[in-house]
């Protein structure tokens, strides 16, 4: 800091911007002129899981909220959205088929709201944010440990999957709902279509990237790091450190959510396996790479873990899963602050850095701890 | 100066990576993803996609499949191939993951553009492939007994439907006396789906249905469930739960002093590799298949033998490896008979394809593309083996939405 | 009659695993603040080791009595590698060992499927084992009562120890405050590593005690480790009692849930109940006041 000049430190601050407009410039505009459909559309699943990676990055990197249960978040926002691309196959007045097929053909009634497109994008926010904020409530304002949240957390992640399996006739049980052929009208048969879905998954990444690099560079961003790292000095201050918690909870949930709205489509399925216990696991994975605390990190990681998975599980499928058990392990174990630390290892003040993690360890993620802004 | 710098370093990094997973995509040579398929057979071989899961929980049933894919594929080749040309196997892991299995149909059709794919096993993942087959006009052939209500233009069903395993099943109680049935499944479609339809094909047949229990996939512990069994004396059990909950049913139900003596069960997924594993000898109980590895008949022998000199003396032969076995031949005689490999081609000739299966003789149903087979009873022997106590004697007509069973009514609870 | 007892004897039985599984938990989590995710597959680990005995020693009558202590050891094995290699370079990161011993409770289940194989492998009963006593029309098998018995020898040998034996002392000495038990003279790095070993050495034995329910398989542990947690969580830590009352309650709540509603409905209903139980007992029911932990 020493020897910034005040040019330098006024242009700092929009760094991460020029990141993110690299980024989107890679996702939006170089992938899709390079990538064939099958490839493109496996990105945008990638970008799904991202937009679920920059959520946690938020809880997780920056609010110490271990949250081991997006997969519930996420299966809201992909069955909210899977529910309304069925009703829309249906048409007008119909049932979807599964319904005729393993029910009585009637339709339960709170699917009936989910015609609508609007009310769909309007729950697809809304559920989450409430199922999160009770869920936070219940547990932030009764100051429970931190480790019980997050197997609290884990615990509800097997719950809904649990209760998606059971309930056929209303969410298709095991397999889920799949089968799309529209998309808010538009053919997903036709690649143009298919382009759209993708750039809209890309492009909300990037909007979630831009929202959390604001937080970031906020008060309520500068709040939930000290509550992350020091909870009782933040309450003596006079805050509230579970609200500050819970909206981060929240937003994490909204983000997990709209992920999920988007994998439907892209995915065409949603079903248990991509919302249980384990899944949501996998997505923490890629943060853990890519680095918790980061803007970055959590994205890029989610993006390198969804590749990772595409690509070395076909070679190597019990190599796989080693290779996921390790990845906590090591990284956690070694490079708690994923790779993007050691990107920044590179640099010469290792020295410091290391200084800085060992200050840290009092305090649960010894990570990029300083407040930028 | 250094802070800034530090901040461009991160997202030059951020940027570079993206890049390089980016190249890593796009490198690899593919093209399509329209219905405009890219099977290439000019060459002397033809690209057959096999898509199991070999890894995740449903691993220990897919793997079998894919052996026996594996075996067929390598007699055919040794036999001269399909219309001369010799297969060349394309593999892909679906992880057990219905999400993944829709992604790597996909890849198997438009970019490693496969003649035809042959795999799955859970209803869910052939739900999930089913949209991306049909979309890209492909072909799936699927090896697996499921709860039927389906078919597609663009999937084989050589496993049985709802009336090749279930429906002969009732009968086969019928044929017995049963008057009292206890249904007991694991909490999902499949026993939730035949279980209707055996209620409902009780009704017909007089026999009542003294209790229905249900728990969930990954639970194991069936002593409250089994308890109502004892209650309700049942004269048979039909046990359509899935996996390992098969064991801890098992042994609550002889824990708490039931036998087939008192009341037998009937199951629809416990096979000769399964029933070893129960932890209890369950001789005397019944299963409902198309095929046992006891089955004698000269096409079952050579199967057999084949099978065993590939993977081992001590590997049982089961209905899902043969079905997956006799999927690929069926295909080979589909595609001779058409003499192409063009999907449309293959569905114009398909209805009558016959194979000699090791089950038997099977007929493809052009209509509804699943297969005419013969619906057989086993009760387990002191070896784990199944003696075949009944038999529909002749293969039963497939009929995947029951619209032959005037008893059947979809909408009815 | 037998509806509303069935549950009560059933659910007792289930409770008794619970508590195996859950003293290991409760005992490291209270002591270390350490996480153990990978406590699920020390559970299946002693499943298998009642498996191989079985295999070695032939005769399931002894077996599964030689099972027992073997179990303990192989399972308290893990668990002291675990610390010795993992844990003890990270105490003081509760959160990052829950998610590193996530990382390695997936290797080992996919360590025992390259093994033993995916699919699973029996394990005999004992002929004293076989049979039932009938209760209100419930015939409860002898395996359920054995259960019950392991769980309540399991309980106290571990309350024998931490009373009366000197390592008890220093383990709950470490408990109430590692900094002043650290200034007595006590190795709080030697006793951590004695109460992973014994708190992993329990699933070993609980492990047995599922492989008689149903037999072993690789995933066997994952459908006990939540509700193990939930246990810990709702019985609170420091306190043995604790822990038994919410084992047997959270097994026998679920096996009434499971009879008037479904197995699914249960699993769904005891979770929430036990968010709305942390709203009245944030802390669990028991818990000790300690100047070490906040």
């Amino acid at each position: 800091m020493s020897t910034s000049t005040s040019a330098a430190s006024r242009i700092k601050p929009w760094l991460p911007l020029l990141g993110i407009a690299l980024l989107a410039l890679a996702l939006l505009v170089i992938a899709p002129a390079m990538l064939s459909p099958f490839r493109l559309n496996n990105l945008g699943k990638y970008c799904c899981w991202a937009i679920v990676a920059v959520g946690i990055g938020l809880a997780w990197g920056r609010g110490g909220m271990l949250v081991m249960g997006q997969g519930v978040f996420f299966g809201i926002g992909g069955y909210a959205m899977a529910m309304h691309l069925k009703l829309e196959a249906a048409g007008p007045g119909q049932v979807p088929d599964f319904m005729q097929l393993y029910g009585d053909g009637s339709m339960p009634w709170w699917w009936e709201p989910f015609r609508s497109p609007v009310i769909t994008i309007a729950a697809i926010i809304l559920v989450p944010a409430l199922v999160a904020g009770l869920l936070g409530f219940a547990i932030f304002k009764r100051r429970v440990k931190g480790a019980y949240f997050a197997i609290l957390t884990q615990a509800l992640a097997v719950v809904f999957a649990t209760l998606l399996i059971a309930t056929i006739k209303q969410t298709g049980g095991f397999n889920g709902l799949n089968n799309f052929p529209s998309f808010f009208g538009y053919s997903l048969y036709d690649p143009v279509n298919k382009k759209m879905v993708y750039l809209i998954a890309a492009g909300l990444l990037i909007v979630c990237l831009v929202i959390v690099w604001q937080i970031n560079r906020s008060r309520f961003g500068e709040l939930l790091v000290a509550t992350r790292d020091a909870e009782e000095r933040v309450r003596f201050l006079g805050h509230d450190p579970a609200n500050i918690k819970l909206i981060a909870f929240v937003i994490a949930a909204v983000m997990a959510s709209v992920g999920g709205a988007m994998f439907a489509p892209i995915a065409g399925i949603i079903s248990p396996s991509d919302v249980d216990a384990a899944a949501s696991i996998l997505f923490i994975a890629g943060v853990a790479l890519g680095g918790r605390a980061g803007l970055f990190g959590p994205a890029l990681g989610a993006l390198a873990v969804g590749y990772g998975q595409s690509t070395l599980s076909e070679r190597f499928p019990n190599e796989w899963t080693y290779f996921q058990g390790a990845l906590f392990v090591v990284v956690i174990l070694l490079i708690p602050g994923g790779l993007s630390s050691v990107l920044k290892r590179f640099r010469k003040d290792v020295a410091r850095q290391t200084t800085e993690l060992r200050g840290l360890t009092v305090t649960e993620p010894p990570t990029e701890v300083k407040v930028h802004g | 100066m250094r802070n800034s710098r530090r901040r461009l370093l991160a997202g030059t990094a951020a940027v570079l990576t993206a890049a390089l997973a980016l190249t890593a995509c796009g490198s690899s040579s593919d093209e399509a993803g329209s219905a405009k398929s890219c099977v290439d057979t000019s060459g002397d071989t033809v690209k057959l996609g096999f898509l199991n899961s070999t890894s995740g929980a449903m691993a220990i049933s897919e793997q079998t499949v894919r052996d026996s894919l594996t075996l067929a594929a390598e007699e055919i080749n040794a036999d001269g191939g399909i219309l001369g040309k010799q297969i060349k196997i394309v593999e892909e892991d679906g992880a057990s993951d219905p999400a993944l299995f829709a992604e790597k149909i996909g890849k198997l059709i438009t970019s490693d553009c496969v003649a035809a794919t042959f795999g799955g096993w859970t209803s869910a993942s052939r739900k999930a492939m089913l949209p991306v087959v049909e979309a890209n006009n492909g072909l799936l052939f699927y090896p697996v007994q499921y709860e039927g209500l389906e078919a597609s233009k663009n999937i084989y069903y050589t496993g049985a439907t709802t009336n090749q395993q279930i429906i002969p099943a009732m009968d086969f109680l019928k044929s017995k006396g049963v008057k009292t049935l206890f249904l007991a499944g694991s909490d999902y479609v499949f026993p939730r789906t035949a279980n209707k339809i055996i209620k409902q094909y009780a009704k017909e047949l007089g026999i009542k249905i003294v209790g229905e229990e249900y728990v969930p996939l990954d639970k194991d512990d069936w002593s409250t469930q089994v308890a109502k069994i004892v209650q309700a004396k049942p004269d048979f059990v039909f046990n359509t739960i899935n996996g390992s909950s098969n064991v801890g049913f098992i042994k609550a139900y002889y824990e708490q002093g039931l036998s087939p003596k008192t009341s037998p069960i009937i199951s629809v997924s416990i096979a000769e590799e399964e029933a070893p594993a129960m932890g209890k000898d369950v001789t005397g109980q019944f299963a409902a298949w198309n095929y046992f590895q006891s089955v004698k008949s000269p096409e079952n022998d050579t199967f057999i033998k084949a099978f065993q000199d590939k993977y081992g003396k001590d590997r049982p032969t089961s209905d899902p490896m043969e079905a997956a076995y006799t999927s690929l031949y069926l295909y080979k005689a589909m595609v001779e008979k058409a003499e192409s490999f063009d999907v449309d081609a293959i569905n114009k000739v398909s209805d009558g394809v016959t194979f000699d299966a090791p089950e038997g003789t099977v007929t493809v149903d052009g209509d509804n593309h699943h297969i005419a087979k013969t619906g057989l009873i086993g009760q387990i022997n002191a070896d784990n083996q199944f003696d075949v106590v009944w038999s529909s004697d002749e293969p039963i007509e497939p009929d995947p939405f029951l619209k032959g069973y005037s008893w059947w009514n979809p909408s009815a609870e | 009659m037998d509806s509303l007892t069935t549950p009560l004897l059933t659910g007792a039985a289930t409770g008794a695993i619970l508590l195996i599984a859950a003293l290991g938990l409760a005992l490291t989590f209270g002591q270390m603040g350490v996480i153990n995710m990978a406590h699920g597959e020390f559970l299946m680990a002693g499943a298998y080791a009642a498996y191989l005995t079985q295999q070695v020693i032939g005769n399931a009558d002894v077996s599964i009595l030689v099972a027992l202590p073997v179990a303990f050891v192989v399972a308290g094995m893990l668990g002291l590698l675990l610390e010795l290699f993992i844990i003890s370079r990270m105490y003081h990161r509760p959160l990052d060992t829950l998610l590193v011993t996530v990382g390695v409770g997936l290797i080992l289940q996919q360590a025992a499927k390259d093994v033993f194989g995916a699919q699973g492998d029996p394990v005999s009963s004992p002929g004293w084992l076989d049979g039932s006593i009938g209760v209100f029309g419930y015939n409860w098998p002898y395996r359920g009562l054995f259960t019950i018995v392991l769980a309540l020898l399991a309980l106290g040998a571990l309350a024998a120890v931490l009373k009366y034996t000197s390592f008890g002392r220093q383990i709950r000495a470490t408990v109430q405050n590692r900094d002043l038990a650290e200034t007595l003279g006590i190795s709080t790095k030697r006793v951590d590593r004695m109460t992973f070993f014994i708190g992993s050495g329990l699933a070993g034995v609980g492990g047995v005690a599922v492989a008689l329910i149903s037999g072993t398989f690789p995933t066997l542990g994952t459908a006990y480790i939540i509700p193990a947690f939930l246990v810990v969580v709702a019985g609170g830590l420091g306190q043995l009692k604790g822990t038994v009352i919410a084992a047997f309650a959270v097994g026998i709540l679920t096996q009434y849930l499971t009879s008037w509603f479904s197995g699914s409905m249960a699993q769904v209903l005891v979770f929430a109940l036990v968010v709305i139980f942390l709203q009245v007992k944030p802390q669990g029911l028991f818990t000790v006041r300690t100047r070490g932990l906040a």
